[in-house]
């Protein structure tokens, strides 16, 4: 049941087909300055499962996400994708080794940001390129198929020659995501990947999204968007003060969650709700 | 006019009276810009004559000697600038260094640099330097004191430059594992290339001018040409005006050019 380059799947998978732990994030903590921002995080997440991370602003929930691929260097824990394990090492940061490790990391984990951060100064199939050529070593023939093919599958196919300045946000965020199936990661992580987007432009995103949650991606998500995490995830988590709180399917988390707090966080979604796009 | 015009042809729409207006406004801003110019510089030039001070035979057998230092200005200047967007590259990079060696020693040259007059280093590879056993042929003498002081505050427009670029840039890039060498190399710098374009522009046409500076080595270019020839036959100030006449025409060119470029570079700008 392994997804091909087209990433079709015959059939949605449910929880009951989860694959074995590929992300584990073991104590992680995070400190800015004095502020401890995560205060231990454990966190596995399986082959072929999506995880929504669910919090308000401030709760860590960001702060974890870039953790997992030590865009933010934890300050205690480690974390492993796919039997890499690094370990937080914040007083060696910028030793060579280190270094090399979370790039190692990285390269495992595709990431898409809120604001895109497409490369302005290239054209949209040589943002899908530029990575597997020049990090992978793919050959640029192959770099350019797989490019095509992930670009089809969210709908850009015909915007390949296009430079990003000339794309909606919707679209900028789908070449996102294309950019980071490109790396053929072993999972996908996306941070609120529709707060930058206007409200019509949001559903178009959210689409994409759940076909590859049910088409057996791996993935974590920081989002705000109650509807799609109950389509497409396979867990919730519900993170305050940098802790994780309770976590569960999501009929479990959204409708019924056993902690106060969680409730609490949901009752000011159900007051003022987000427009339902999916 | 167009096809939405009414039937008769008679009548424009509002739209096409708008846009025909706007083209009216348009050729006679040009029209009263270039015409001002064309009579307060023919003015000037006419009162000068008016004296009876201009000689006009001078201006004519000593032109093209002055001319042709033109062409010297312009080789002093292009290498120059070449010269100084190395340094400022490397500079830039030096001073965004963690290496406190190498950041020290960048941020020494710019403070060096830019803490001396320009004409005092351009004295110093003349006079200084063949003092220490170093004699340089005074075109290569010009250009390394040139680049140099150029490349020094270029370093700067490139440091800023290379900051400009937005930090998601190259967190999207570590995020899909590049290297940061490859990161530099493949994002930021061209972002920041085309950042500091402008910049690099300004300081061409500053150089342009600054070039003259090293007629005090004996560089044929342009002025020395102008001051030679001028004081020789006792005409200084036609020669003088000829030379200001050909830098003047220099940078207009250039900053023509300059804006194409600029216009070109901006594509696919977010």
């Amino acid at each position: 049941m392994n997804t091909t380059v087209s990433g079709r799947i015959t059939h949605p998978i449910d929880t009951g087909q989860l694959g074995e732990p590929i992300v584990r994030a073991q104590g992680v903590e995070k400190y800015f300055g004095d502020n401890h921002v995560l205060r231990g995080i454990d966190l596995e997440v399986r082959q072929r499962e999506a995880v929504m991370l669910i919090g308000r602003s401030g709760s860590g929930k960001t702060t974890f996400l870039r953790c997992v691929n030590f865009l933010e260097e934890p300050t205690v824990g480690s974390i492993e994708i796919d039997g890499l394990r690094v370990d937080a090492d914040p007083l060696h940061a910028r030793s060579r080794a280190h270094q090399e490790q979370m790039r190692q990391i990285r390269t495992r984990a595709g990431m898409v940001f809120q604001d895109f951060n497409l490369f302005p100064h290239m054209t949209v199939i040589d943002n899908c390129i530029e990575a597997p050529i020049r990090v992978s070593n793919v050959p640029r023939a192959e770099a350019v198929e797989r490019a095509e093919a992930y670009l089809g599958k969210v709908g850009l196919a015909e915007k390949r020659d296009e430079y990003p300045a000339r794309l909606s946000g919707g679209q900028k965020q789908r070449v996102a995501i294309a950019r980071a199936l490109s790396m053929e990661p072993k999972v996908l992580l996306f941070d609120e990947p529709t707060s930058a987007l206007d409200p019509e432009l949001i559903g178009e995103v959210l689409r994409v999204m759940e076909d590859l949650a049910h088409e057996g991606s791996t993935m974590i998500v920081v989002t705000h968007e109650m509807h799609f995490a109950r389509e497409a995830a396979d867990r919730v988590v519900f993170l305050e003060e940098g802790r994780i709180i309770e976590e569960g399917p999501p009929e479990k988390m959204l409708d019924n969650p056993d902690d106060d707090r969680t409730r609490q966080f949901l009752r000011r979604f159900l007051v003022s709700p987000h427009p339902d796009e999916s | 006019m167009t096809a939405a015009a009414p039937p008769a042809g008679t009548q424009m729409t509002i739209l096409d009276q708008v846009k025909a207006a706007q083209r009216r406004s348009r050729i006679s801003f040009r029209f009263w810009f270039i015409g001002t110019w064309i009579v307060l510089v023919g003015a000037l030039l006419a009162a000068l004559t008016a004296t009876g001070n201009i000689n006009l035979d001078f201006i004519a057998s000593a032109g093209p000697f002055i001319v042709q230092g033109a062409g010297i200005t312009i080789l002093i200047s292009v290498t120059s600038i070449a010269l100084a967007v190395v340094l400022a590259l490397l500079g830039a990079l030096g001073r965004l260094s963690r290496n406190p060696v190498i950041n020290g020693l960048a941020s020494l040259y710019v403070s060096l640099v830019r803490g001396t007059p320009l004409l005092v280093q351009i004295f110093f590879v003349y006079l200084a330097l063949p003092q220490l056993g170093i004699t340089l042929p005074v075109i290569v003498g010009g250009v390394l004191a040139l680049g140099f002081n150029y490349g020094a505050y270029m370093t700067e427009i490139f440091r800023a430059g290379i900051q400009a670029v937005p930090r998601g840039q190259r967190e999207a890039a570590q995020a899909l594992g590049m290297p940061e060498r490859l990161i530099m190399i493949r994002i930021v710098l061209p972002q920041a290339l085309r950042i500091v374009t402008p910049a690099i522009g300004n300081d061409f046409i500053s150089m342009i001018k600054d070039s003259s500076l090293v007629y005090v080595l004996g560089v044929q270019e342009l002025l020395w040409r102008a001051s030679t020839i001028g004081r020789r036959e006792l005409a200084s100030l036609e020669a003088l005006l000829i030379a200001a006449a050909i830098y003047w025409v220099m940078t207009i060119i250039f900053s023509a050019f300059q804006e194409r470029l600029e216009r070109r570079m901006a594509r696919g700008d977010r």
